[in-house]
């Protein structure tokens, strides 16, 4: 694990825009995201910060009628180039969302099937890897006696911590996790963070969220977005302790303060 | 009329409307019963089975060759137009361009709607004659299984393609997030999800085979015989139904009211077999 | 740094997507197969003529109009009847009982059974029913009324749909302001799912238009004009049937005729299609 820190990737945007069909989602994002790092983005719903998400391994592209401009570089590499590898590039960047999706089968083939997909075949590496990784996302105690079972019946907060291992177990460098506590109860989504705040420096995090106090509490930057004109932009950057004790920008402070009182 | 007194009857007629259609179903039972019920009485169950053919002007009445016809020809072209039918849905669902897909939808409900007289007609005119080059007489079970394969396929295509089209989304996203190539998505996922819909259509699309009866009595060669390969001519349960009733009577007529209960026997079936489907797709 | 071996070489979607391409473009060709011959060897003898005036020697010389008259009048008869019925069914049944009660549930199995029962067994209960016990005989009436139970399942499952997408609003609405039943099932509901009624009727006239077996020994063959709905009457697919099959030399015409009988068809198909897309579009 010690070996991946050093070459984590670093991810940077200049001037990204996004459309959907001709509305603008967001526009003219620069935003520079440090390896090894939770970069946390956060602004009110709308805002384009889970369209600006999608961009960053190209998830965008799926949903029709969508036009992106500007670039996205991992390390050196354009991923908007058409040379690219899409299929290295999304198992080198992972994504969870908002609401846990695990497959309609067992926790055990959830977690197989993506292995298997991408060429590990022998039983014992992949019973091996399952368990790793389930331990590294605290699921294993919970659930290694029914690892067969379907992972439908687990609790939300359960599936969530399933998906994130779902997307662990292809070793990926990057995570880019759209709201992931959004959509569980309290107690959950409480040991979800914790979770993410214990990958910290072994993976390059990018987090949207609309929870202000968790951005305090487990990003190491954030960035602020808002809608002007009619379209998402990006109006604050910089490290967590300075965007939460010394904004420069009046929309930011206003923010923060409105959310504080 | 008072208002109370108008929404009164209203409820009376329309509830009498509907349990009048509801009801259609028990005189249809109740005539083949009893129209069959001669020759049950008569013949005996034994015969329909047992008898050296069928001969009813000579008194045989031996169902099985047309039995055996209907369960092939219905057999060969489901099992052809299932993967031409799902391969249909993987088409217009997830692997032709937005504009392809609809037009290729909207050319299946076509084809869905075509009479099956002009099936049979083509099938007489331009298929039987090919099959004929290949090996006489043409008229065959393999011309039936052909002309079903084609009615056939766009109810198991449309349905299949219904059932694919609710695959949740975020599914998509999700394997797509793993860099799961397209097919191991379809395969893995979106086949499992879906299995119920698509095997309702498939059970559709056996019901319609076995009762179609004017395309494959244009094309089957209509002989009494168990066919021995694809291209012997052969004769189903429906062809016979349709050929002879204009001039049967008697007993004659009755055996074929007795067809007419087993084609619904076998429609009764598919649909307990849809029903418990239908059920497991619920709890699952 | 990565201990995955690298993607599985994509041969497999590759095989699955020239597959699906495959099937796809080889059922558009045949399909444009069936309808080009048709059109191709259709057109020719295709005029005014041939449907204005009366078949001869069998109809292999001459026209069809007393077929397009008794066409009309058998489809008449059945829409007649079922139209009525079905959209009273399809009332009570989406808006008059709830979908879980039992007589709801009944009638609604008891239609799927229906949809399923296939055409030849109506063909058979309408000669025992209307055409034997009722004393009708080979008549109009007796091939109109069995097409009637024939095309109810679609009617009333196809009127419900519509009557289910109508908003809930527009009936919390009407109750607020103290409409009775009548006004709100007349003046409210069935205006605003017109568009499916429409819809539902063109798809119920598309099945009946095309429909062969269950005529053949209900309205039967005569190729008079008919003078009354008493009088035998030879439908346009029964038509096409009997030239093909029974008339040597009939081709030809049996080609035009099942033109005409196709144009109908898709016509009224796609109509539906149409009418429902644009509906539902409008909606959102």
């Amino acid at each position: 694990m010690d070996s991946m820190q050093s070459n984590l990737p670093t991810i940077e945007t200049q001037n990204l825009s996004l459309f959907y069909d001709r509305t603008l989602a967001f526009t003219d994002v620069s935003l520079p995201i440090p390896a090894g790092c939770i970069t946390a983005l956060v602004g009110p719903s709308g805002c384009g910060k889970s369209s600006f998400l999608s961009c960053l391994n190209r998830l965008s592209d799926i949903v029709p009628k969508t036009r992106v401009t500007g670039q996205v570089y991992i390390d050196e590499t354009d991923i908007f180039d058409a040379a690219i590898d899409l299929i290295a590039l999304r198992r080198r960047v992972g994504t969870i969302f908002q609401k846990p999706t695990p497959f309609p089968f067992s926790i055990w083939k959830n977690l197989a099937f993506p292995l298997r997909e991408h060429g590990v075949k022998n039983r014992d590496r992949i019973d091996a890897a399952i368990e790793t990784t389930l331990k590294d996302v605290g699921l294993w105690q919970e659930v290694s006696d029914r690892l067969h079972r379907s992972a439908l019946s687990l609790s939300g907060g359960q599936q969530q911590r399933l998906c994130i291992a779902r997307a662990l177990v292809l070793q990926p460098q990057a995570l880019l996790l759209d709201e992931p506590c959004s959509a569980l109860d309290p107690i959950s989504s409480g040991v979800v963070e914790d979770l993410i705040a214990s990958l910290r420096g072994r993976y390059t995090i990018v987090i949207v969220t609309h929870n202000l106090a968790q951005a305090r509490r487990i990003a190491d930057f954030v960035a602020l977005f808002w809608v002007r004109d009619g379209a998402g932009r990006l109006v604050e950057y910089g490290r967590m302790q300075d965007i939460f004790e010394n904004p420069q920008d009046e929309l930011t402070k206003s923010y923060i303060n409105g959310i504080r009182g | 009329m008072s208002p109370f007194l108008r929404d009164t009857l209203l409820v009376v007629t329309l509830r009498s409307f509907a349990i009048l259609c509801g009801a259609i179903v028990l005189p249809i039972v109740g005539f083949l019963f009893l129209e069959a019920y001669p020759a049950i009485e008569k013949i005996g169950w034994v015969s329909f089975w047992r008898d050296r053919s069928w001969n009813p002007t000579e008194g045989a009445y031996n169902l099985m060759p047309m039995l055996w016809g209907s369960l092939f020809v219905t057999a060969g072209s489901v099992l052809v137009a299932i993967p031409l039918g799902i391969g249909s849905a993987l088409f217009s669902q997830y692997y032709a361009p937005p504009i392809l897909a609809r037009l290729y939808r909207r050319l299946l409900e076509i084809l869905a709607g075509i009479p099956s007289v002009i099936y049979g007609l083509w099938g007489l005119v331009v298929l039987v004659p090919l099959i004929w080059q290949i090996e006489p007489p043409g008229t065959s079970l393999l011309a039936g299984i052909v002309i079903l394969t084609l009615m056939i396929l766009p109810t198991i295509a449309l349905s299949a393609d219904a059932s694919f089209s609710k695959v949740p989304f975020a599914y998509w996203q999700a394997t797509t997030a793993l860099a799961v190539t397209r097919w191991s998505a379809i395969w893995h996922v979106a086949f499992p999800v879906a299995k119920s819909g698509i095997f309702a259509g498939i059970l559709l699309a056996i019901g319609r085979a076995i009762g179609e009866t004017i395309a494959v009595l244009m094309v089957c060669g209509n002989v009494v015989e168990v066919p021995n390969s694809l291209f012997d001519p052969m004769r189903t349960l429906t062809a016979n139904i349709a050929l002879e009733m204009a001039y049967a009577s008697e007993y004659h007529r009755s055996a074929l009211f007795v067809s007419g209960l087993l084609l619904m026997a076998a429609i009764a079936l598919l649909i307990f077999l849809a029903e418990i489907v239908n059920r497991r797709g619920i709890y699952e | 740094m990565n201990n995955l071996s690298s993607p599985r070489s994509p041969s497999l979607e590759t095989i699955v997507t020239i597959l699906v391409w495959a099937i796809a473009i080889g059922v558009s060709l045949i399909f444009a197969w069936i309808v080009g011959d048709i059109a191709w060897r259709g057109i020719g003898e295709l005029s005014w003529q041939f449907l204005i005036n009366y078949p001869e020697n069998a109809g292999r010389e001459g026209r069809i109009a007393p077929i397009l008259v008794s066409t009309a009048l058998i489809l008449a008869v059945c829409m007649v009847v079922a139209f009525p019925l079905g959209i009273g069914t399809a009332l009570w049944l989406s808006e008059l009982t709830a979908s879980a009660s039992k007589l709801g549930r009944l009638v609604g199995r008891s239609l799927d059974i229906l949809a399923g029962v296939p055409s030849i067994v109506f063909g058979l209960f309408g000669n025992a029913f209307f055409a034997k016990t009722l004393g009708l005989g080979f008549s109009i009436l007796s091939g109109g009324l069995t097409l009637a139970c024939m095309v109810l399942p679609i009617l009333i499952r196809s009127t419900e749909a519509g009557l289910r997408s109508v908003p809930l609003d527009y009936r919390l609405a009407a109750a607020a302001l103290g409409y009775s039943r009548t006004t709100t099932l007349f003046q409210l509901l069935l205006p605003s799912s017109a568009p499916s009624l429409l819809a539902g009727f063109a798809l119920g006239l598309g099945r009946a238009i095309g429909e062969t077996a269950a005529l053949i020994f209900t309205s039967g063959y005569v190729d008079r004009m008919p003078r009354s709905l008493f009088d035998s009457g030879r439908s346009l697919s029964v038509h096409i049937y009997d030239l093909a099959t029974n008339v040597a030399g009939g081709d030809a015409k049996a080609y035009t005729s099942a033109l005409v009988l196709l144009m109908l068809v898709v016509f009224l198909d796609l109509g539906a299609i149409l009418i429902l897309r644009k509906w539902l579009q409008g909606e959102t």
